[in-house]
């Protein structure tokens, strides 16, 4: 849906923050491309909140510049700047009632009261709480408390909408459907909006690009499947997911493909855009549910190898096993759907694991 | 478990009576018709209330005490909204030695207070008057005012002002119609406790009073005279009534601030 | 909704503002502004005035001139006559029971409200409260009826056929004192201890629980330690204060409850001789600081446990 020529309406060059003698943002430098939804997405302390808090003015950059529209933001108050921001506590005012609270950024526009109110329930009907202007503030659920600040920021038509971890006061079920909802919404109203969770999941499901960051930096930048698919580092894999990290060696190399010998594994061709020196060691990763269990210890697919069950995790509609390769002190995690009629293997239990090349990604060593 | 707290219940009745015990004694002796404050008492009488109506002295002392406690509690409140703003949003150097020494007076026995000042007006060869009194009591009440307002400024979300600032609304627009309205109740309980405070405290404005009495100073002068006793009962037992409305007002004022605090546990931890 | 025509003032021209100062600094800045006015006044009236103060113990008084050159002459005499000295440490002795007294008979009340309150907390501090908004003077002056010859007690126990004679050991003398104040001091023992308690963590007595603590260890060694910060407040609150108190030794204490307030209300007033006063006031002040900072430093190990 965006395209790779859109323009930036964010542009962070080398954004510095620091506090006291504590770095929270080491010399961070992206784009954010008009009209998507982007993610700041990494663990706590990692410094995605103190980036929002520069996007929305509250915080200013030790070092470095900000541009919001092409426009250096170096010296505009939160007040002036074309952003809105959804608070993680929402932020509702509580001696205000919903209409006013929704109304609130509009005041300054001596709009006439009926103009006012149009917007108003307009701004309430696009996040599904049509009616609702009169409610007090402080008798709201904590899915309408988002709603409301939803509605509040957006009456703004800001060029930006920034959302700091809106998900995390709401219980499981309310967070998966207003997963899909906000990802809806941001598509309706074609803002940018710019998302701050801690939660891979989350920005997986929503987000048009995801920057994971680490102490500060920006480990990598891709879109969702890029991210989940071929990880930068194992950092990155390791926060998104579970990944099995095993070591490799070059046997030959081109421009074009990498051949391997994987431990305990056996060779393997890789499509690689980097060369390496042959007999260099390497990490190969790959996914739990890339490789397949074929509860048999005969199978002869060409790509297999045999297995021990160490230990197994039942989850209901999956079974994460823990098997040894080969007899040798390499594990891997294997996760298997239970599909009508497929066993639940104990541990002890020996199998043939296949596997395909193209599921192995590089994984660099940070 | 139950046993325990009903033991402990038990406890807190007995120490409750003797809290009460001269509260109730108070209306007793307003309206008993005898001269002599002891038992056993005579008959009932509204008369002791009609002396007051009648004693302009006390009108007077009155008068001074209003206008005094007025004055006190505003500027007291004032300068708490001062203090509570800065410590509830603002980290800076020394902010606690600060704090500290505004809060001295809480535990700086009247006295001192008052003999300090007492020493500045004859030094400085300045008259003692109803102002005099009124920088002693605001001495005393800004603490108590700093604490109510402190827990007021406090018990709301800094997002709040973050997020009225994103919408749009600049910094004074944002004390007007975002800060203003949450602390308010806050602002008339530090008030009205304030006005209290100041209408009861007596060493103070003992020493430092000139020529206005002010209402405490009045009664410790007629305490002195058996004759006028029973109509001090009465005036006590008005002011009673005077406190007692005026608390309930600011207990009302004081929990609709915290109403909006999202950690309802502040709203038990006021000074009052 | 898009539309937008009106969206103009969220683009002004952005100028060199306060904003583009580094937080920390504005923070600052911001509040030392603040704070200004309630610190000056406070410098102003009430840190001058006791510099002032000590300032006026080192001159001396010759009748009706005041002899301005320095001299340690009135803290000779505030220490070597016996009279002040038995006055402060009386009124230290005083103090100190009554701090003892008010805090003892507090706690329970501030642990009963605290652990048994129920959603009535604030319904029981205010009834805590309540008395304490009835006229001081005319409070301690009650006392006094009540503890008097022909007063409530003596009364109501003749009445009863207890006594013959009425009991002459309840008034005019230091017990009426440390009653009153007791009383007196009653909510400001009180609520500090119930902070404290009410911020104790229910969990900890369920883990003490767990750990097979019978309810008397548990109380001993969770809740009290816990606690400590409210108790030491409260005694400091209830201590400091009643040293310099006026009224109750005058209305009560008879002449063996005189206190060293009144003495120095004396000086000012009768004796017409401030710098002594002031010397007396600056040597009350100093000994209770002293017996203050000491009693925080000796329980200090309870107040590192931040409730």
């Amino acid at each position: 849906m965006i395209s790779n020529s859109a323009k930036p309406i964010i542009e962070i060059k080398n954004v510095e923050k620091r506090f006291g003698s504590v770095t929270a943002l080491d010399g961070v430098t992206l784009d954010i491309k008009e009209g998507e939804f982007f993610s700041l997405l990494g663990p706590s302390g990692c410094g995605k909140t103190t980036l929002l808090r520069i996007i929305s003015g509250f915080d200013f950059p030790t070092s470095g510049s900000l541009y919001i529209g092409g426009e250096d933001m170096a010296e505009v108050p939160p007040n002036l700047r074309p952003t809105n921001m959804v608070f993680q506590s929402y932020a509702i005012f509580p001696h205000l009632n919903v209409a006013e609270n929704v109304g609130y950024g509009l005041k300054k526009l001596k709009l006439p009261k009926a103009e006012l109110e149009r917007r108003v329930n307009e701004a309430l009907a696009l996040v599904d709480l049509k009616g609702f202007g009169p409610r007090e503030s402080h008798a709201l659920s904590g899915g309408q408390r988002q709603r409301v600040a939803l509605a509040r920021a957006l009456i703004m038509q800001p060029k930006v909408l920034l959302l700091d971890e809106p998900l995390s006061a709401l219980d499981k079920k309310l967070r998966d459907a207003m997963q899909i909802e906000l990802r809806r919404l941001q598509q309706t109203v074609g803002i940018t909006f710019v998302l701050v969770t801690h939660d891979q999941e989350e920005a997986l499901i929503m987000s048009d690009r995801i920057a994971v960051m680490f102490d500060g930096k920006v480990s990598q930048l891709d879109t969702p499947e890029k991210l989940y698919r071929r990880p930068a580092n194992r950092r990155v894999a390791s926060f998104i997911g579970v990944m099995n990290f095993i070591p490799a060696k070059v046997v030959s190399s081109n421009s074009k493909s990498l051949v391997i010998d994987i431990t305990a594994i056996g060779k393997a061709t890789l499509d690689a855009d980097e060369q390496y020196a042959a007999g260099a060691d390497i990490t190969v990763g790959i996914r739990p549910e890339m490789l397949t269990i074929l509860y048999s210890e005969t199978a002869d697919d060409k790509d297999s190898f045999a297995a021990t069950v160490n230990a197994r995790s039942y989850y209901g509609d999956m079974t994460y096993y823990d098997v040894r390769i080969n007899d040798t002190n390499i594990h891997a995690t294997i996760s298997m759907r239970n599909t009508a009629g497929r066993p639940v293997l104990a541990p002890g239990a020996k199998t043939r694991v296949s596997w395909r090349p193209d599921s192995f990604t590089i994984i660099a060593n940070v | 478990m139950e046993k325990s707290s009903r033991s402990l219940l038990t406890y807190v009745l007995v120490y409750l009576t003797f809290l009460y015990a001269p509260v109730f004694l108070l209306p007793i002796f307003a309206f008993n018709d005898s001269a002599i404050i002891s038992l056993p008492l005579s008959g009932f009488t509204f008369d002791w209330f009609l002396m007051l109506w009648q004693t302009k002295a006390l009108h007077e002392a009155f008068y001074n005490s209003m206008m005094i406690a007025l004055i006190s509690a505003s500027l007291s409140t004032t300068l708490g909204i001062f203090a509570a703003r800065a410590t509830s949003r603002f980290e800076f150097p020394g902010k606690r030695g600060i704090v500290g020494f505004l809060m001295l007076p809480l535990v700086l026995p009247e006295i001192i207070v008052g003999v300090a000042l007492l020493v500045v007006m004859i030094q400085l060869g300045l008259s003692l008057s109803a102002w005099t009194v009124v920088i002693g009591h605001v001495l005393v009440c800004t603490p108590f005012a700093i604490a109510i307002l402190s827990s007021a400024f406090n018990s709301f979300d800094i997002s709040l002002e973050e997020a009225s600032l994103d919408l749009g609304v600049n910094k004074i627009g944002t004390f007007f119609r975002v800060i203003l309205p949450m602390v308010a109740p806050g602002i008339i309980s530090s008030f009205l406790i304030a006005f209290t405070i100041s209408l009861d405290e007596f060493i103070i404005a003992f020493f430092l009073t000139g020529t206005d009495a002010t209402l405490p100073v009045y009664i410790w002068g007629q305490l002195r005279f058996p004759a006028r006793l029973p109509s001090i009962m009465a005036l006590g037992f008005l002011m009673v009534l005077l406190s007692l409305l005026l608390l309930l007002v600011a207990e009302y004022f004081r929990r609709r601030s915290t109403q909006f605090s999202a950690n309802s546990s502040a709203s038990n931890e006021s000074i009052l | 909704m898009a539309n937008s025509s009106e969206i103009s003032y969220l683009q002004q021209p952005a100028k060199r503002t306060f904003w583009s100062i580094p937080k920390a600094y504005q923070d600052s800045a911001r509040g030392y502004f603040l704070i200004s006015p309630p610190l000056l006044y406070s410098l102003v009236m009430l840190a001058a005035p006791l510099v002032l103060v000590v300032l006026l113990s080192l001159w001396t008084q010759n009748y009706l001139e005041l002899d301005r050159t320095i001299t340690l002459k009135n803290y000779v005499e505030a220490v070597t006559e016996p009279l002040y000295g038995l006055l402060i440490s009386r009124s230290l002795m005083i103090s100190g029971m009554v701090t003892l007294a008010t805090v003892i008979l507090a706690y329970p009340i501030a642990y009963y409200v605290a652990m048994f309150g129920g959603k009535r907390k604030s319904m029981w501090l205010l009834l805590i409260t309540i008395p304490f908004w009835t006229s001081y003077l005319i409070r301690i002056f009650l006392w006094k009826v009540i503890l008097g010859y022909n007063g409530v007690i003596n009364g109501s126990l003749m009445g009863l056929g207890l006594i013959e004679e009425p009991l002459t050991f309840i008034l005019y003398n230091a017990n009426a004192v440390v009653l009153t104040l007791a009383h007196a001091w009653a909510p400001f023992a009180i609520l500090p201890i119930y902070v404290s308690l009410s911020r104790i963590d229910k969990s900890l007595l369920e883990a003490a629980r767990d750990l097979s603590d019978n309810a008397f260890q548990r109380f001993f060694r969770v809740t009290l330690p816990l606690s400590m910060p409210g108790v030491v407040a409260a005694c400091l609150i209830v201590f400091i204060p009643t040293v310099g108190d006026y009224v109750t030794p005058k209305l009560l204490g008879g002449t063996d409850g005189l206190m060293i307030a009144n003495m120095i209300q004396i000086q000012f007033g009768k004796a017409n001789n401030a710098p002594l006063g002031s010397a007396l006031a600056v040597v009350a002040m100093f000994i209770v600081a002293a017996i203050s900072i000491s009693f925080v430093l000796l329980t200090r190990r309870f107040l590192k446990t931040k409730g």
